[in-house]
């Protein structure tokens, strides 16, 4: 994607100006490029690197003002966390939520473009807007809206039930289905996201290639598996990646709709984060964050083997 | 949207095939038109419930249309509640968020695509890391520093990390990057031979080219931005300096709790700007998707 290295030490070559020094041009190109450096030093690596320092601290929230007048306390800022039954509850309800929620959203999505996709549909622009719509929406209120919806006596959801005879449990405030309840209207909300990539990736595939597995006598099945999923597995691998680091962060849905409860069922890790941000625990906070940050680069390092081991 | 179109024709003669394939359609048609129900369900229902009283809404079994419409809910947000100065903040900083991302990013992609200068693949790496950053892993530092900067419950402290995190500049330069790439090097030649400086080229040459790049960028800037929901809730911390997200949350979880009606008419306000824009505008974010190189 980039040029390679050798292409940027190159000396001063015909697209550059005769007579202007090479430093000059350098100063000017640099300066294009100012802005996000001076950006990206304070707001981003400044922070992170901070944030690691922290994570093996006891930075509080009473020593703001002297970040780095504070003890050194090794890695027992880790191992509390990782000895701590909410963390580890958090935990494992994060990796439902990015298993399960990846799994829908993808499924869900692939299903609806390659319906989208067949030369039948009528008004594929209207039903292409309709399936986005969601994921443009902002999440906290969505999260409020559904919130009601799955109330167990008064929500819509239980209502409709009803009709089909069946007595629905209060989904946000049962232990057994809230997760559940989460993951679905999150899923309901990013699904339509992924189908729009999914859409792109199968119209660039020629449908003469279909044409031919289809006078080779190739069944519908067999060219999904043989033609659409090979040719796919770019933009698989490319929305796997996006919806798992999306899924890792999972938040506003339980801060709105059950604030992780019933009895932490539905406590996300980056939930526990902020909470233990707001109880003024900072190094804690730290060390959970860079965990977090640690699982998205394990988890895109492992879905970049996968998929290209597999062509 | 003819592109979407393929380019399979169907045979005219009527033979079992067909006749199943039609009805095969059919079926994908009442499959297709049930999940946009499902999809769509939960907006009417915000709609209508935002006019309809507390006391409705807290009955068992629920309604579906309103019994007496009533405006009371939105009356509330904006003279109980302080929803008028929410909306303006949100606007403001999602405003200024576009802007500095608009200018910032096809200055960045401009370089990124068209010159070259030591520490260029640096600079791109770099670009591509912080996309995968989540806000998650910086917001506790970042906190730390926006306060001894001073700048905690102001508009710069919600505008700056926004702007410098993964959907800022960072996602822009890229887009802007690729875009730029697929411009012609002949017009940037061209002006240099006519003595133009890189600031006259990147204004008078490259901007006026990078219409649908900027449309795009734009519209998904301030969504993200319109949406964002994590930091303007840590660093505003008095009332009068939230954003309608970080609002309804609020209200959600607290002293409003059981005020159905109030908290739907919240959620309206600030999903159906956002609807309206993007029923108008949905061809840019599409173009977005695609521009990215996510194909």
């Amino acid at each position: 994607m980039t040029a390679p290295a050798t292409a940027i030490r190159e000396p001063a070559g015909e697209r550059h100006h005769a007579g202007r020094p090479r430093w000059r041009s350098n100063l000017v190109s640099w300066s294009f490029t100012l802005p996000f450096v001076v950006l990206f030093v304070v707001f981003m690596a400044g922070p992170i690197v901070v944030s690691l320092i922290t994570s093996f601290t006891d930075l509080r929230v009473t020593d703001i003002s002297s970040p780095f007048a504070v003890d050194f306390v090794g890695l027992e800022n880790y191992i509390n966390v990782l000895g701590d039954a909410r963390f580890q509850r958090a935990a494992v309800n994060t990796a439902v939520y990015v298993v399960a929620g990846v799994t829908l959203t993808m499924g869900f999505g692939l299903l609806i473009a390659i319906g989208l996709n067949q030369a039948v549909v009528k008004f594929r622009t209207l039903f292409r807007v309709g399936y986005y719509l969601p994921y443009v929406t902002s999440i906290v209120a969505i999260a409020v809206v559904w919130r009601l919806l799955l109330a167990e006596h008064t929500g819509l959801v239980n209502a409709v039930l009803s009709v089909l005879g069946i007595d629905g449990p209060g989904w946000l405030t049962d232990t057994r289905f809230a997760l559940g309840s989460l993951i679905v209207m999150a899923a309901w909300r990013g699904t339509g996201f992924l189908m729009v990539i999914f859409l792109a990736g199968l119209q660039s595939i020629p449908a003469e290639l279909y044409e031919a597995a289809e006078v080779d006598g190739a069944g519908r099945w067999q060219r999904f598996t043989s033609i659409t999923l090979p040719l796919l597995r770019p933009t698989l691998l490319l929305t796997a990646v996006i919806a798992s680091i999306g899924w890792l962060q999972f938040f506003e849905e339980p801060f709105v709709m059950t604030q992780g409860g019933p009895l932490n069922s539905t406590l996300s890790v980056a939930y526990h984060t902020y909470n233990q941000f707001s109880f003024g625990n900072y190094g804690p906070t730290a060390a959970i964050s860079y965990l977090l940050f640690l699982a998205i680069a394990l988890l895109t390092v492992v879905q970049f083997r996968l998929f290209r081991s597999k062509t | 949207m003819t592109t979407l179109t393929p380019t399979r024709t169907e045979p005219a003669v009527t033979t079992p095939k067909s006749a199943r394939r039609r009805r095969g359609g059919l079926w994908l048609h009442v499959l297709l038109i049930g999940g946009l129900l499902v999809v769509i369900t939960p907006f009417v229902w915000m709609v209508l419930g935002s006019i309809k009283t507390t006391a409705e809404l807290r009955q068992s079994p629920p309604t579906w249309l309103p019994r007496d419409p009533t405006l009371g809910n939105y009356v509330d947000l904006f003279e109980r509640l302080d929803f008028a100065r929410y909306f303006f903040n949100t606007t403001l900083v999602a405003g200024a968020v576009t802007l500095g991302n608009l200018l910032f990013s096809s200055m960045l992609g401009y370089a990124l695509a068209k010159l070259d200068f030591p520490g260029k693949r640096v600079l791109f790496v770099l670009m591509l890391g912080t996309l995968m950053v989540p806000a998650i892993v910086t917001f506790m530092p970042l906190f730390v520093l926006i306060s001894n900067m001073g700048m905690v419950n102001t508009y710069p402290g919600l505008i700056l990390p926004t702007l410098a995190g993964a959907s800022g500049v960072a996602f822009g330069g890229f887009l802007m990057r690729q875009y730029i790439q697929g411009l012609p090097d002949e017009l940037i030649d061209a002006a240099r031979v006519d003595g133009a400086g890189e600031y006259r080229i990147f204004f008078n040459v490259i901007l006026p080219l990078c219409g649908p790049a900027l449309a795009a960028l734009a519209i998904l800037t301030f969504l993200a931005a319109w949406n964002n929901f994590l930091w303007p809730l840590v660093v505003a911390t008095t009332e009068d300096m939230y954003t309608l997200p970080v609002a309804i949350a609020l209200f959600a979880v607290g002293q409003h709790e059981t005020n159905h009606g109030l908290l739907l008419a919240g959620a309206v306000t600030v999903v159906l700007p956002v609807v309206l824009v993007f029923i108008v505008l949905q061809r840019y974010f599409t173009q977005g998707i695609a521009m990215t190189g996510i194909k």
